[in-house]
């Protein structure tokens, strides 16, 4: 099997995984009892106020909220013709906020691409402080070297990512004067993109980055040194130093590349969680991502937002492992198509 | 006693000069497991001294009322937002034991903050074993004796006041009762969910694996926290706080069975072909016993480490999910609930003592952290 038909393999997983995680998502949002729509319907009657109520019943029928629960996800999927024929998130057809009164596609607009980029920038973070400083952990092992990154990166893992958030920012305006919350100037808001706007946004991601990322980075760090002392042990180390090569040419010539490995793997291990992280962080910092929209959706039951946002968190993330998986192949030609056992 | 021809005596006795030795070893190897873990638990320094903290924290939880000099819910209103208070031991170079200054509260009419005057001519001795607020121990015996309180006309802040004028220190260790039991139920559900599912798919293989296995695949694919705050959203929100606690950890451990569920898939795969398990199939056990007496046993401790490694993460859960007022709710106190406190950047600037739950979190889950490296680490005792 070839490296394409291995990606056109596990592409077609992922989608099946996507239709299983649809369910899921729409069992999920539905659970609370109620709708949104049948609160409003209930309060509007207990004020009188009948011209509401028309516009709400309205609305339940223009959303098929009406219909059985398993007709409804088939019209949210659209695999099933709604009131208005086939469209569904398939069709790109993402609803109607009921809360923001518009349709979902406006709310979540552009913080899309601004989740994409926390995330990414995160993953950047992640890989730029794990792969020196797990090296040189190993290289230095029982040296304060070692013991520090050890020491910073326990504090990493315990240390809720809120707190990290509010410490930084603290400490950040104070000394370095950094900007607190949000990802730009308020001033570019809505506005095209721009060198001035893109400076903004950088060193907005500063402390998002570092908080987002730092759990993922120590966890990192440690594996990539234990796989590091691990290597620095067999013999082939100890005949290129007995040879008289550089160590820091022998470290990345040899152990290095076997240690990589589990590095390009793990991604797919720590990408869930660094999404969440991202979510909860979103909401403390007051960053333009879909953090802060999910969790009042999820307040008020704003069924289809909270639906889509869900939906696409998880996209997110399996679109991210595929990658990995797909990567890990390219990297070593040992492991096996039919999959992978972490 | 026999005489050798060329005169010597000697025992009949069997006699082996290795004896002596392999009895040391032997006894080694007949040590039961725990024995030998034991002893190589003794030599991980950090994680014998987290164990022992947080045994001495979990044994603490029932006394909790006790210990603390305040309630959790006692409001005293003339000491809003009061910084931490020291406990004094010498006045004017004479010592007279553990006491406090009283001290009043008078409004600063620049900044307009509340600030502490202590009166330093007045040392009240602490009270100890005295009446006080009127509390459960173990959530049983009503009982109204702590083991110190504040002096009469004073207060005892060890850790501050909120904004209610609550005892931080006091609301800390009542806290802990829900922060920490949150990561031991939800790790129950964990690992029942975990073991049953891990020993199904890897037991009986087939069809049943590969349907468990997906579904595996896809609950770790999927990131938690969105998962969470939608689930616990789901919480209606005129349930009472215990039942809200049980939930909470319910839905924490109702996310994080797979990893568990993984390793036992992965070992029972591997232990099902050994031969104790054909025997003990030949002589008729029923999987079920097979599962439970034969094979469970072998990797039980190997399950008891990894799950200590995930207890921290459900602290953290619900702290997080306290923090953003989707988890425990306000009469109910929680580390994540106190939290809620010091959610904005002001607070912080000029209550700083507000943020101090935040060191018990820490502190539990690197304890917690090191514990599960210490035991993973001694888990086989013949290796060296």
């Amino acid at each position: 099997m070839s490296i394409l038909r291995y990606a056109i393999y596990r592409f077609g997983t992922m989608l099946l995984t996507l239709l299983v995680v649809s369910a899921m998502v729409f069992i999920i949002i539905n659970l609370p009892p109620g709708d949104y729509l049948s609160n409003q319907i209930a309060e509007l009657q207990a004020t009188g106020q009948s011209a509401g109520v028309a516009k709400a019943e309205f609305l339940r029928k223009e959303y098929a909220l009406d219909r059985p629960l398993w007709e409804q996800y088939m019209i949210w999927v659209g695999f099933m013709p709604g009131p208005h024929g086939f469209s569904g998130l398939i069709q790109g057809n993402f609803g109607w906020s009921f809360e923001f009164d518009r349709p979902v596609r406006d709310i979540v607009g552009d913080s899309l691409w601004l989740t994409v980029l926390v995330n990414i920038a995160a993953i950047v973070f992640v890989y730029a402080v794990s792969l020196p400083l797990g090296v040189i952990a190993a290289a230095r092992s029982r040296t304060w070297v070692d013991y520090t990154s050890a020491f910073v990166g326990y504090l990493g893992l315990a240390t809720p990512n809120f707190l990290l958030a509010l410490i930084l920012y603290y400490y950040g305006r104070k000394y370095l004067n950094i900007p607190i919350g949000g990802l730009m100037d308020p001033v570019f808001e809505g506005q095209p993109l721009t060198w001035d706007k893109f400076k903004s946004v950088m060193v907005h991601l500063i402390v998002p980055t570092i908080v987002i990322g730092t759990a993922g980075a120590s966890a990192m760090m440690q594996r990539l040194r234990a796989n590091m002392l691990d290597e620095l042990g067999k013999p082939y180390v100890e005949t290129a130093v007995a040879k008289g090569m550089a160590p820091s040419r022998m470290l990345a010539k040899y152990p290095l590349r076997v240690a990589f490995n589990p590095f390009v793997a793990d991604i797919g291990n720590l990408l869930p969680s660094m999404v969440s992280g991202s979510v909860l962080v979103s909401v403390v910092m007051g960053l333009q991502t879909i953090g802060p929209t999910l969790l009042t959706a999820l307040k008020t039951q704003d069924q289809f937002l909270s639906g889509f946002i869900l939906m696409f968190v998880a996209l997110l993330t399996l679109i991210g492992t595929m990658i990995s998986d797909v990567l890990l192949v390219l990297l070593d030609p040992r492991i096996r198509y039919e999959g992978r056992e972490a | 006693m026999t005489k050798l021809p060329d005169g010597r005596f000697v025992d009949d006795a069997p006699y082996d000069p290795q004896a002596s030795i392999q009895m040391l070893e032997r006894q080694d190897l007949d040590a039961p497991n725990w024995v030998l873990i034991w002893r190589k638990f003794k030599q991980h320094k950090l994680g014998l001294v987290s164990a022992i903290f947080l045994l001495f924290s979990y044994l603490m939880l029932p006394f909790a009322g006790f210990i603390a000099p305040y309630t959790p819910n006692d409001r005293q209103s003339e000491h809003l937002y009061a910084p931490p208070q020291g406990i004094k031991l010498w006045h004017e170079g004479e010592f007279i034991g553990p006491f406090v200054y009283p001290t009043t509260a008078e409004a600063d009419l620049i900044t307009f903050q509340w600030k502490f005057v202590p009166d330093e001519t007045r040392p009240l001795p602490l009270k100890f074993f005295c009446e006080g607020g009127e509390y459960k121990l173990a959530g049983l015996i009503p009982s109204n004796r702590h083991l110190f309180c504040a002096p009469e006309g004073a207060t005892l802040f060890l850790w501050g006041s909120d904004r209610l004028g609550r005892d931080v220190f006091s609301r800390i260790l009542y806290g802990a009762q829900l922060s920490l039991t949150v990561g031991l139920i939800g790790i129950s559900v964990s690992f029942f969910l975990g073991i049953g599912f891990g020993s199904i798919a890897g037991y009986f293989g087939g069809k049943i694996d590969w349907v468990i296995n997906r579904l595996i695949e896809i609950l770790r694919s999927l990131p938690e926290l969105p998962l969470w705050l939608a689930l616990s959203a789901a919480v209606p929100s005129n349930w009472g706080p215990v039942s809200v606690f049980f939930i909470i950890s319910i839905i924490l451990g109702i996310l994080d069975w797979p990893g568990l569920a993984r390793s036992v898939r992965a070992k029972f795969l591997s232990l099902r072909e050994e031969e104790y398990v054909r025997a003990a199939e030949m002589m008729g056990a029923s999987s079920g016993r097979v599962i439970r007496k034969h094979l469970l046993p072998n990797f039980m401790s190997h399950l008891i480490a990894s799950a200590t490694l995930s207890i921290p993460a459900m602290i953290l859960g619900e702290t997080a999910l306290s923090f953003l007022g989707l988890g425990l709710r306000a009469p109910a106190v929680s580390w994540g609930v106190m939290l809620n406190d010091a959610q904005n950047l002001a607070n912080i600037e000029i209550y700083p003592w507000t943020a101090i739950p935040m060191l018990p979190i820490v502190v539990v889950v690197l304890a917690f952290n090191f514990m599960g490296d210490g035991l993973r680490d001694s888990l086989d005792p013949y290796t060296a």
